[in-house]
């Protein structure tokens, strides 16, 4: 039931994600944090199996990071996309990573972008994807509202939609969701969506 | 594979490894690096031996990043550093991996003085030629380290030190003034001992200052060259006061 999904609008690259983490029918908790900040300028919302899912994403993160101290220079967007494909691809035959991920970006050069890449190391530039059951749901909304060149306004109001969508269309929906946006002025969480605050155990 | 088994770092008779003593011959015919430590700055100096006119001198970076919060210089054969470096590099992402934490300097020291340690005691290799001068600031305490190893693979902390070429002069000389400093005093310091070996000029040293919060700084020929022309102001305004009193006796 995890939910990501993410769009490109004007200058910028916005991804959401569901933040339940479930084991069975168990909630261990409502605000689990599933779009990681890869660099300065790169977002990668992860879903799937929960182990493989910091497992890789951290393993990409101190790769990036490496390439960057060796190189003097950050990867771009595009390659960082396609270095975490190969490593999905590599381990596919073998162990396979059950990690759904969708990496945002902003790049001097290029702008914003958005990769879709799946568990089966498929990879491709996207403007607006998304990943999970939720994804029958805002897929189909951003089919409906989305045009190239959104403003911010217009993305989050999108991202509104589709959350309430999921949470009104799907069974065992998720309460919360966490926005974060990439843009020139780098990587950065940009809202929560709460429908359920995590409840401190004291209460008067 | 037997080909490799056989030693080539092997004792004297009289106990020394002549391996190891060549290669830190190695590292005194380097380039000469100093370190200073300051109590919020530490500051890394290399001397930049006059570059070929034709040589790109952007792409001959002795003081390198190995973490945001680690820097490493070095005197002797700079293509053993590259491996050493390179290595060093992906120990601080591993660290930060598996236990999710950064390195600590001397962490970082003792892997890197391991790594020496071991060409010196393995089949078929020969002892990395550098001494390494590593900088930065303990993750959690904030507190300033620097820290040298050598191609035994003994390492050590200091207040301030140098390696390479006319490195006892150095030292000698920061033995004489050192004191505890802190921000430009630091850099003064360090660039005051890199030149007492070292022609004057930017064009021939390399600084690269750190910080707690902005991490590592590489200064540019500018600033250093006019740090080193109010080095040379000082010098001179000292001189001045030494020979007045003089003149009045």
């Amino acid at each position: 039931m995890e939910c990501v999904f993410g769009l490109v609008g004007d200058g910028f690259a916005i991804v959401a994600a569901d933040t339940s983490a479930v084991h069975s029918i168990l909630v261990h908790k409502s605000n689990e944090d599933k779009i990681m900040v890869l660099d300065s300028h790169k977002l990668v919302a992860a879903s799937g199996e929960p182990g493989d899912r910091v497992q890789f994403t951290e393993y990409i993160q101190k790769n990036v990071a490496l390439y960057q101290f060796r190189n003097g220079i950050p990867l771009t967007t595009p390659a960082a996309a396609n270095f975490t494909r190969g490593e999905l691809a590599t381990a596919l035959r073998k162990n396979p990573y059950f990690v759904n991920i969708l990496m945002a970006g902003y790049d001097k050069e290029i702008g914003p972008s958005l990769y879709f890449i799946d568990y089966i190391a498929t990879l491709h530039k996207v403007d607006k994807g998304a990943f999970g059951y939720g994804s029958y749901f805002s897929l189909s909304i951003m089919d409906r509202h989305y045009h190239s060149g959104m403003s911010l306004e217009e993305a989050i109001g999108l991202v509104d939609k589709c959350i309430m969508e999921i949470r009104s269309r799907l069974v065992v929906a998720p309460p919360n969701f966490v926005i974060k946006i990439v843009d020139k002025d780098g990587a950065r969480e940009y809202a929560w969506r709460e429908s359920l605050k995590d409840v401190s155990a004291t209460s008067a | 594979m037997a080909r490799y088994d056989r030693a080539i770092t092997v004792f004297s008779p009289d106990g020394h490894l002549f391996q190891v003593e060549y290669a830190l011959e190695a590292v005194r015919k380097g380039n000469a690096a100093v370190g200073v430590r300051g109590t919020d700055t530490i500051v890394l100096g290399v001397e930049k031996k006059s570059t070929a006119k034709l040589q790109d001198s952007r792409s001959v970076r002795k003081i390198v990043s190995l973490d945001q919060h680690i820097a490493l210089a070095c005197a002797g054969l700079k293509a053993d550093a590259r491996v050493l470096i390179n290595r060093a590099r992906i120990e601080c992402q591993s660290h930060r991996l598996t236990v999710e934490d950064p390195v600590t300097v001397e962490y970082i020291t003792r892997y890197i003085a391991g790594l020496q340690q071991k060409y010196t005691q393995s089949g078929g290799v020969r002892p990395f030629g550098l001494s390494t001068l590593i900088i930065g600031f303990d993750p959690y305490t904030g507190a300033p380290s620097l820290y040298q190893t050598d191609p035994s693979g003994t390492f050590s902390a200091w207040k301030a030190n140098a390696t390479g070429r006319n490195s006892n002069s150095i030292r000698e000389f920061l033995e004489k003034n050192y004191k505890d400093t802190s921000g430009q005093e630091t850099v003064k310091l360090a660039i005051r001992a890199l030149l007492e070996v070292v022609e004057s000029g930017g064009k021939n040293i390399e600084i690269a200052v750190m910080t707690r919060e902005h991490g590592l700084r590489q200064l540019e020929e500018a600033e250093i060259d006019a740090i080193v022309a109010e080095i040379e102001a000082e010098k001179a305004a000292a001189e001045a006061a030494k020979k007045a009193p003089l003149k009045e006796t």
